[in-house]
């Protein structure tokens, strides 16, 4: 039943969006057409401008992934998770996770597959995923688009909000599964 | 951000002569940099969709109307912004539609809203204080339905794959709410935007 009503939540919220703001619109005599391709305009510019930004970042996680560091990284905190009880495969999900949203998908989808969907690091996966965003990508798209470079505390800020997520999911998950 | 990129760089390239896998890191520069491309390009159709809606809801007043309901918070989570700019209005709508999972409106709608901030930035290069608390907002990710880890585990065949649902609310939530409160912080202690203009 719960399961029913969010699978159809999904599927109408976007709908439901795009029926109110022609409707709204209509309503207040806003010429639809016009107003919807001016605004659409701006698209290919924008996308345009972040291209720059993307490839700094991208080529920069690209080879951060490829030089095996991440490996690295999960070698030396495997005291660390032993003595808080997260399951090994889980690390490398928290650490891509702000770097690549596909990759930690990837991580996610290998995790459910080889240890099954109902184990606890594919709960636990699932959660750090659900709940977390991909930092390093949304900071260089919204950055990116307006042309700021010297972004001040944002990462920081980002990347220790990231921190607490992951402590949170650990210590939600550990009492709840 | 010259040392973010510097040190992704200088790291990869020495841990991956460390590792033997200099090679693999050579050719991700290639296909990192396709990558880029394809993501922007795949961009700007949805982008222009979404533009185009954003500029309806605009015109008929219906992004003034959320920008009102959502004021008593916005008033304080943004202090330099003007009640009534349609910055507001912008950053509620993406809000919105990343609560709901709609990353691609999301996406083209908090991009119009970092540039509606911008107009009230002083300094254009340098992030503005309410710049990065709407960051802090969306790098956090709160999500009402993690849709695509529950299709995942459905996929897997998971006996019950909404049970993620409830603990995933409580930690997004713990996670939106400290990104605000450190943004805030961090917005008193870090050095004011003109005189330093920031680092990284």
């Amino acid at each position: 039943m719960f399961q029913a009503i969010m699978n159809l939540l999904s599927l109408w919220a976007l709908p439901v969006i795009i029926l109110l703001i022609l409707t709204v619109g209509l309503a207040k005599k806003v010429p639809l057409y016009e107003s919807f391709t001016d605004g659409a305009k701006d698209g290919f510019k924008v996308a345009v401008n972040i291209i720059p930004y993307l490839v700094a970042i991208i080529v920069g996680i690209s080879m951060f992934r490829a030089s095996g560091a991440i490996d690295m990284i999960g070698q030396a905190l495997s005291g660390v998770l032993a003595a808080l009880k997260i399951p090994q495969e889980v690390l490398p999900v928290m650490i891509v996770r702000p770097l690549s949203g596909s990759a930690a998908l990837g991580v996610f989808s290998d995790i459910v597959h080889t240890l099954g969907p109902d184990s606890y690091a594919a709960k636990l996966a699932a959660v750090t995923i659900g709940s977390s965003e991909t930092t390093f990508y949304v900071l260089a798209v919204y950055f990116g688009a307006i042309g700021i470079s010297k972004i001040r505390y944002a990462l920081i800020v980002g990347l220790l909000a990231d921190i607490i997520g992951i402590a949170a999911a650990v210590l939600v998950c550990h009492s709840m599964f | 951000m010259n040392y973010i990129f510097y040190g992704l760089i200088v790291i990869s390239i020495i841990t991956g002569a460390l590792n033997g896998r200099l090679q693999e890191v050579v050719n991700s520069i290639l296909t990192g940099a396709e990558l880029s491309v394809k993501v922007a390009f795949s961009l700007i159709g949805v982008m222009a969709f979404w533009l185009g809606m954003m500029k309806i809801a605009q015109e008929s007043g219906l992004v003034d109307f959320i920008t009102k309901l959502i004021k008593p918070v916005t008033k304080r989570l943004f202090k330099d912004i003007p009640e009534n700019s349609p910055a507001i209005g912008d950053i509620a709508m993406s809000f919105s539609a990343n609560a709901l999972g709609l990353t691609n409106a999301a996406t083209p709608i908090g991009i119009r809203a970092m540039e509606e901030l911008q107009k009230h930035n002083k300094e254009k290069s340098t992030a503005s204080n309410a710049m990065c608390m709407f960051l802090a907002m969306n790098t956090a990710g709160f999500q009402l339905i993690p849709a695509t880890a529950i299709a995942v585990l459905i996929g897997a065949g998971a006996k019950n794959p909404t049970e993620i649902i409830a603990p995933t609310l409580l930690v997004t939530t713990i996670a939106f709410i400290s990104a605000i409160v450190l943004a805030k912080v961090f917005e008193k202690f870090w050095a004011p935007q003109k005189e330093s203009g920031g680092e990284s």
